[in-house]
């Protein structure tokens, strides 16, 4: 039952063969036994989620249950969910219970799906390695000695160990691509705009998107149908129409043009990491896909774009934390500015503070157009390659990250080597576009590799179609870590 | 670039962060490193290149002027650290 798929879970839900009840005591068993070495989850609460599971149960025997009725999850911390702790993995949120829902939390609370807890993540959403929580680093259940990746660390490490069939993720420069890779599960990140804001802790508006990791490409799907929406309150929220994202999933690959950019195969790239790459292209082509070589020449230039913009909007959005309406006070101060100062200095880890401190440089006086308007110019250039590439071929496939999982703690003191290793994952946050991370082998020490298919604006269909194809001729995504 | 002891206080003060004098090397060295790695954009060509803001370039829409929320202000207000008689407290700002 553990380690059943989500559509599984489902099914055997609708039959009657297992309550809803019966899961989320499975699942918090098991989570009781392994969160200690993991440390995927912040908050836990038996009793709320036990609740939610007999409430789930009783809309079944009501005859309204909807096809993920009962189904337990996980949250990313930074999604408010009212009455749970909502800290985004700092310290200067570790006393806030959240008033209201996210849309996200609404959604999947109309759906009638069942909160098994709430996952760790790096401080405000800001890391790639799961190393800059509050609560701790999260342990890739794969090797406890490597890093889960960032910052959906506990939400990817969650699904992986099998404490959870799913859990939602956010990614703002690859959070929910790269830790999916590092754990051997699947994610996706929609087109910026299809999933709402609205409740999220805000880290880098213009890049900031709600996902999920799943086992496989058919639940990323499933539970896409359930998050996606327009959402009148998040200003960016793209007013569409609702489609269903699983009605590409049978749909065979012969003919699909696959783009490889040369920019992602070349220097810096491990052996191990293009083996596994260029075996998932012939497993592709075998599908009867054909290859296309593109070009995405600004991708160096995503690094310097994306560490402007994204730190610019953090130090805006980070100015909220002041110590008056919520979150952490500093326990004695001499002013008003010495209680922000302290406030701040205590509530914010070293990386939080770090970035905070590159954009308030970046949109200080004099600085702005040097900075913040530049890197949105290169943006522009970033968005344009892959307009360009996208007029031969129907979706991009690449690495996620140019190794699989490094060893925890070798990254801790130089924050710009571990930046370098967002290259493949930053574009297309900068761009807007939806990517996937797809388990496709693993390296000689036995971590994971996943691979990467980005697909046009609002192709999340065709996406997760040739994601699901993938899977259905593999078995990379049913493997498990021995725990 | 290189930013000196005093940018690094500057910017600690901007952004309403207190920096200790045992933190303020480390934190300068690691700006500077990180502002390394952006200066690389400076060598790239971008005239006639429109800054991008979103990705869909959206117009942001109006509301009508109209009350949608209830009140909550106690709810809200559980949450601070001090408050008296329905408002924040802080420090006084003015004499």
């Amino acid at each position: 039952m553990i380690n059943a798929s989500l559509k599984a879970l489902a099914g055997q839900l609708a039959a009657g063969t297992v309550s809803s009840e019966e899961l989320a005591r499975a699942y918090l068993d098991r989570i009781e036994t392994l969160n200690p070495l993991l440390n995927a989850f912040i908050s836990l609460d038996r009793d709320k989620t036990l609740a939610e599971a007999r409430a789930a149960d009783a809309r079944r025997a009501a005859g309204s249950a909807g096809p993920l009725t009962g189904v337990p999850l996980a949250h990313k911390d930074l999604f408010c969910q009212q009455g749970w702790k909502t800290s985004c993995g700092s310290r200067m949120l570790d006393n806030f219970v959240s008033p209201y829902d996210a849309h996200v939390v609404e959604q999947c609370k109309a759906a009638g799906m069942v909160t098994l807890g709430r996952t760790n993540m790096d401080e405000f959403a800001m890391g790639s390695s799961n190393e800059n929580s509050w609560y701790g680093p999260v342990k890739n259940p794969w090797d406890v000695n490597a890093i889960p990746g960032g910052s959906s660390g506990g939400s990817a490490v969650a699904v992986a160990a099998r404490l959870t069939p799913v859990a939602t993720a956010t990614d703002t420069g690859g959070s929910i691509r790269q830790p999916a890779s590092h754990c051997g599960i699947t994610g996706l990140k929609p087109t910026y705009g299809v999933v709402s804001r609205y409740g999220m802790v805000a880290f880098a508006s213009s890049l900031d998107q709600g996902g999920v990791v799943a086992q496989t490409a058919e639940d990323c799907a499933l539970m896409l149908n359930v998050m996606a929406g327009f959402d009148k309150r998040d200003s960016t929220s793209v007013e569409r129409a609702a489609e269903d994202y699983a009605r590409d999933l049978a749909r065979p690959l012969a003919g699909l043009k696959v783009g490889l950019p040369r920019e992602y195969f070349a220097e810096g790239l491990s052996p191990e990491v293009a083996r596994v790459v260029e075996a998932a292209v012939a497993e592709l082509k075998k599908q009867g896909a054909t290859v296309v070589d593109v070009s995405l020449p600004n991708t160096a230039l995503s690094i310097p774009s994306y560490y402007v913009i994204a730190p610019a909007e953090a130090s805006s959005n980070l100015s909220r934390y002041d110590g008056v309406r919520y979150g952490h006070r500093a326990a004695e101060y001499a002013d008003l500015v010495d209680m922000y100062e302290k406030t701040r200095a205590e509530g914010f880890g070293a990386e939080v503070k770090r970035r905070i401190m590159v954009g308030t440089y970046v949109l200080s006086h004099g600085y702005y157009d040097a900075y913040y308007i530049k890197a949105q110019k290169i943006r522009r250039l970033i968005a344009n390659d892959f307009v360009e590439a996208f007029k031969s071929c129907d979706v991009i496939l690449g690495p996620v990250a140019p190794t699989a999982a490094f060893d925890l703690g070798s990254m801790n003191n130089d924050p710009v080597e571990m930046y370098l290793s967002d290259i493949y994952t930053l574009s297309v946050n900068l761009a807007g576009l939806p990517g996937m991370s797809v388990p496709a082998g693993f390296a000689a020490n036995g971590r994971p590799i996943g691979l990467q298919l980005i697909g046009n604006y609002f192709g999340e269909a065709r996406l997760l179609n040739v994601a699901h194809q993938f899977q259905l001729a593999t078995d990379w995504h049913t493997q498990q870590p021995a725990l | 670039m290189s930013l000196t002891q005093q940018d690094v206080a500057r910017i600690a003060k901007l952004a309403r962060i207190a920096v200790t004098e045992q933190e303020i090397d480390a934190i300068g060295q690691q700006l500077n490193d990180i502002f390394g790695l952006i200066e690389k954009m400076q060598a790239v060509n971008t005239d006639n290149v429109e800054p991008m803001a979103h990705p869909q370039d959206v117009a942001l829409r109006l509301r009508a002027d109209a009350v949608t929320e209830q009140d909550r202000r106690d709810a809200f207000m559980a949450l601070a650290p001090q408050t008296e008689a329905g408002l924040f407290l802080v420090p006084k700002v003015i004499e």
